[in-house]
């Protein structure tokens, strides 16, 4: 099975899809809306190892969900982006509104 | 002397979401024979996402349409041509501001053409209400190689 995503209390690490474009991103929204709704996430991590394509659909998937967590005092951050990911999470601005790292802290 | 290196490809695809990631196959392949970085490959795939998404979300109320896209190599020279015959672009300079969209609540950024301009050389639009939108975007490729 692929690991989606692991919940520690209130904090969600979510593995993104290989390519995250706009035909993948009204099912990545809603997947990640009811992760987040269910087990009222406040941290969410989003983990880009394995996405090697990502456009400005995915942007506004991740500003949404963004939107959502800090309407509540949370925090979103990106980890291990490509180098195609990064240059349009810096084209948008998006590096301006979430923490962007290449390793995810208290990572085992 | 060796011929002058141009190729010219022409498709027509559903405007189906499914296919947005067969049009960036498509171009990269065309792309490939032009030997770009793997930067170019990068920006050219960010750039015809944004066109065919644009084609699709905004192109056609339905999904009994189709889009063409046509690539042309001219030496070191990529042309990607992206159409669509849907609502047409009434206003093309507002559209082309960063963050303007008609589509908040599908939460589409209205940075499309933003990202076609900043990832392509050229950047050319021409639309026609109801009767379509064509994207014209050039890139010079192999510049980087200092070719």
């Amino acid at each position: 099975m692929d690991k989606e995503y692991q919940i520690q209390g209130t904090r969600m690490k979510f593995w993104m899809p290989k390519e995250v474009d706009h035909h993948k991103a009204a099912a990545l929204r809603d997947q990640l809306d009811r992760l987040i709704e269910m087990h009222q996430i406040r941290e969410l991590i989003l983990d880009f190892s394995e996405t090697e394509f990502m456009d400005s659909s995915g942007i506004g998937v991740i500003i949404g969900r963004t939107k959502t967590i800090g309407f509540y005092g949370g925090k979103v951050e990106a980890v291990n982006l490509s180098a195609q990911v990064k240059k349009i999470c810096c084209a948008s601005g998006l590096h301006r509104l979430i923490n962007i790292r290449e390793v995810a802290e208290n990572d085992g | 002397m060796t011929d002058k290196k141009t190729n010219h490809m022409h498709l027509y695809f559903d405007a189906r979401s499914v296919n947005e990631g067969f049009a960036r196959m498509v171009v990269s392949a065309f792309l490939t024979e032009m030997n770009p970085t793997l930067e170019e490959l990068s920006d050219v795939k960010t750039a015809v996402s944004e066109a065919v998404t644009n084609a699709i979300v905004h192109g056609y109320s339905t999904e009994a349409q189709q889009v063409e896209l046509i690539c042309d190599r001219n030496e070191d020279e990529l042309t990607v041509t992206v159409s669509d015959r849907g609502v047409g672009i009434a206003d093309i300079p507002a559209a082309m501001q960063p963050f303007y969209t008609t589509k908040p609540e599908q939460e589409r950024t209205g940075m499309g053409f933003a990202f076609m301009e900043a990832f392509m050389d050229e950047v050319r639009v021409e639309s026609v209400p109801g009767e379509g939108t064509r994207v014209t975007m050039k890139k010079c490729i192999g510049r980087e190689n200092g070719r």
